[in-house]
């Protein structure tokens, strides 16, 4: 009897531990396009570490990641660049999974947080915060969390009643999106000049200045709410099929949607305090995944890989183009971003589907 | 080119009409007067009229403050209110699209990508280069967004246009960012309108964007006999005799014209061109030989309305007009949305 009982059929593979009832579907292409996205993240990733004011080789900094290397070098990686690099790596995860719940649940490509208001309302709260003087530190991540929970819930309500459609939530988030941004303009023009700089510089999604205090709380936001979003993701198929045949198939609709809908916004918020709005993220990344692995949903855990190397190639190339002046990254994947939406819409608009 | 079919309104519905622009009027001659008067410096009403029937008998502080500083304001409010008002009737009746909005169909966002352009690439200064590189903008991002929500089966539909918009808007947005991040002079210019503000202007910026604005509204008021043919579908306003192509390329350019110029000036502002006509319509019904003169005179109402609020809110600073009429027009847009039909004008 073997311990694990693997079978691969027409590109998946099957697998049951011996004994228990833990089994699962691998698709074959998915795995290999994760593990193709993993290490072209992780070379991006150190390219960028190597990119700065003081310039090292690929060869010192992979050593440097492990604590090899001369004080020197030590320093500069795992003090300065390390936790921007990391920074970038997880909010591009948890941007990429967050939109990947949404669309699904939704079932609209474009009902992602940043289209959708929950991105503004996690920026009204943090400006609110900053401006109005409470909470500082972890205070400003939980703001995030508590300002894109009552955006995502505003939405959620509004788009309740008869005939409500992926695309009226879309609607009613562009609307919930328009108020939190106007809120934080208010905000901004009251406040005095040291604050609204300091609130301004969480306007635009930007990875400069990013230390160790921005990645601890997210990353521990990361280890609690990407493995309950990955276990809750096996709901996500049935939900795909409306609420009755879920309901019918032994789905807990309800709770799992509620479930759900908590985890991925408190994605999206961690990412929003720790690195500001990095427009596009969560729209595009699920999209290049579902393409790449050939699936019929986003699957969360490529959309991470996805959303990752996004971040932190965008972070690259801004570094390129403007090395003293920082361009933001969230300039760079608006504008690498938005012909994606463009084409999403060209394409829903052909096949009928645009509403 | 025959006779428009005349809907059959009866003269004392015409008097009525007449009765209630009248008094609007008055309200938007009180407005006026009100814009004038509140402020970082509050001058009484009756000082007011004072400087302009007895300009001698006036101190010579508030006199310099009412015609130099509040009276170029509120004649810009005046007029750029009524600008966006009937660019978004036009467009809705345009585009048969009750979510049509300049703002919102990324006109706007594309007169601001063409102004920033026109500084941060080309180095001009000087209104005039601003308002053709504004009309430019304008025009480039309505057809992106027309092509991209017009393909497809059902033609342009509200949610396809709107979400076309939006797309439209972020890229044109991210675009004018890296630009104004990346030059110094551009960050100047931008800042200053960014939010819609109608704020800091002289006579001499008025004077300059005024003959676009007028032939802007004078083209929109000529407009709507036709636009109540289009209103009943393509191919009837053909049978009754209309082009219907004239039509929308003369629509085009009035909308065109009113937002881009306006923006060069005020900085986007969105939502009025929204709501105020769909107030109208419950006024005035569908007729649009009522519907634009209506608009003409209640959106101007609403813009130095939210303008004199972004003063005494945050008193001593104040609140750009963009931010206030967005705060108040969004829920407006929501309650729209979740109408159970988004009919087809």
């Amino acid at each position: 009897m073997a311990l694990v009982e693997l079978s691969t059929t027409g590109g998946r593979a099957t697998f049951r531990l011996a004994g228990s009832r833990i089994s699962g579907v691998v698709s074959l292409r998915a795995l290999t396009v994760g593990t193709a996205l993993a290490l072209a993240t992780f070379a991006v990733f150190c390219l960028g570490i190597t990119t700065g004011d003081y310039p090292l080789t690929l060869t010192e900094v992979v050593p440097a990641l492990f604590g090899v290397g001369d004080p020197g070098t030590l320093l500069v990686v795992q003090e300065l660049r390390l936790p921007r690099a990391l920074v970038g790596l997880l909010v591009g995860a948890a941007f990429g999974i967050s939109g990947a719940v949404f669309q699904t649940m939704t079932r609209n490509p474009l009902a992602s947080p940043d289209m959708i208001g929950v991105i503004a309302g996690a920026q009204t709260a943090v400006v609110a915060g900053i401006v109005l003087g409470f909470g500082a530190g972890l205070g400003t991540q939980v703001l995030g969390l508590l300002g894109a929970l009552v955006a995502a819930l505003l939405v959620y309500v509004l788009s309740q009643g008869r005939g409500a459609t992926g695309y009226r939530i879309v609607l009613i988030g562009i609307g919930v999106a328009w108020m939190c941004t106007s809120a934080t303009d208010y905000l901004l023009a009251k406040a005095m000049p040291f604050e609204a700089q300091k609130a301004a510089g969480w306007l635009v999604g930007s990875l400069n200045e990013r230390g160790w205090q921005h990645v601890r709380p997210l990353a521990l936001a990361m280890a609690v709410l990407l493995p309950a979003t990955l276990l809750l993701g096996r709901w996500l198929r049935t939900l795909q099929l409306g609420d009755a045949i879920a309901t019918g198939l032994g789905t807990p609709v309800a709770r799992t949607q509620l479930a759900l809908l908590v985890t991925a916004v408190g994605l999206a918020a961690f990412g929003t305090s720790a690195a500001g709005p990095i427009l596009f993220v969560a729209l595009i990344a699920p999209q290049i995944a579902l393409r790449l692995t050939a699936s019929a949903t986003p699957p969360p855990l490529v959309s991470a890989l996805t959303g990752a190397l996004v971040v932190v190639t965008g972070d690259l190339i801004a570094r390129h183009v403007l090395p003293d002046d920082h361009l933001p990254v969230g300039v760079v994947t608006g504008v690498l971003g938005a012909p994606v939406l463009l084409w999403l819409l060209a394409r829903a608009n052909r096949t009928g589907s645009g509403g | 080119m025959s006779a428009p079919i005349r809907p059959p309104t009866t003269r004392r519905r015409g008097r009525v009409h007449l009765v209630a622009l009248t008094a609007g009027l008055l309200v938007l001659g009180l407005v006026c007067l009100l814009s004038i008067a509140i402020g970082a410096r509050q001058i009484p009403l009756s000082e007011v009229v004072r400087s302009f029937v007895d300009p001698g008998g006036t101190p010579e502080d508030v006199f310099a403050i009412v015609r130099e500083v509040r009276l170029p304001r509120t004649a810009l409010g005046l007029l750029a209110g009524a600008a966006i008002g009937l660019a978004g009737a036009v467009m809705q009746g345009l585009t048969r699209n009750p979510l049509a909005d300049p703002g919102l169909l990324g006109v706007s966002a594309g007169a601001a990508f063409g102004i920033v352009t026109a500084s941060a690439v080309l180095h001009l200064t000087g209104l005039y280069g601003y308002i053709w590189f504004a009309i430019l903008g304008a025009l480039l991002a309505s057809a992106i967004v027309y092509l991209l929500g017009g393909v497809g089966r059902g033609g342009a539909t509200p949610v396809k246009l709107a979400l076309a918009g939006v797309g439209v808007t972020l890229l044109l947005g991210s675009l004018t960012s890296a630009m104004v991040l990346a030059s110094p002079l551009a960050l100047d210019r931008y800042r200053f309108w960014t939010a819609g503000s109608l704020a800091g202007q002289d006579q001499g910026t008025l004077l300059r964007v005024l003959p676009f604005l007028v032939l802007g509204i004078l083209a929109a008021l000529a407009l709507a006999p036709a636009l109540n043919s289009l209103a009943l579908g393509d191919q009837v306003a053909t049978a009754l005799g209309r082009r219907v192509g004239v039509i929308r390329l003369g629509g085009a350019a009035a909308i065109t014209v009113l937002a881009a110029a306006t923006v060069a000036v005020t900085g986007p502002i969105v939502f009025v061109g929204l709501v105020v006509p769909h107030l109208v319509r419950m006024i005035t019904g569908p007729d649009y030989r009522w519907l634009l003169p209506y608009t003409l005179v209640l959106a101007p109402i609403l813009l130095l309305g939210a303008d004199i609020a972004g003063r005494v809110v945050a008193r001593p600073g104040e609140i750009q007009v963009g931010v206030i009429v967005a705060f108040l027009g969004a829920p407006f847009f929501i309650a729209l949305v979740r109408r159970r039909r988004l009919a087809e004008l």
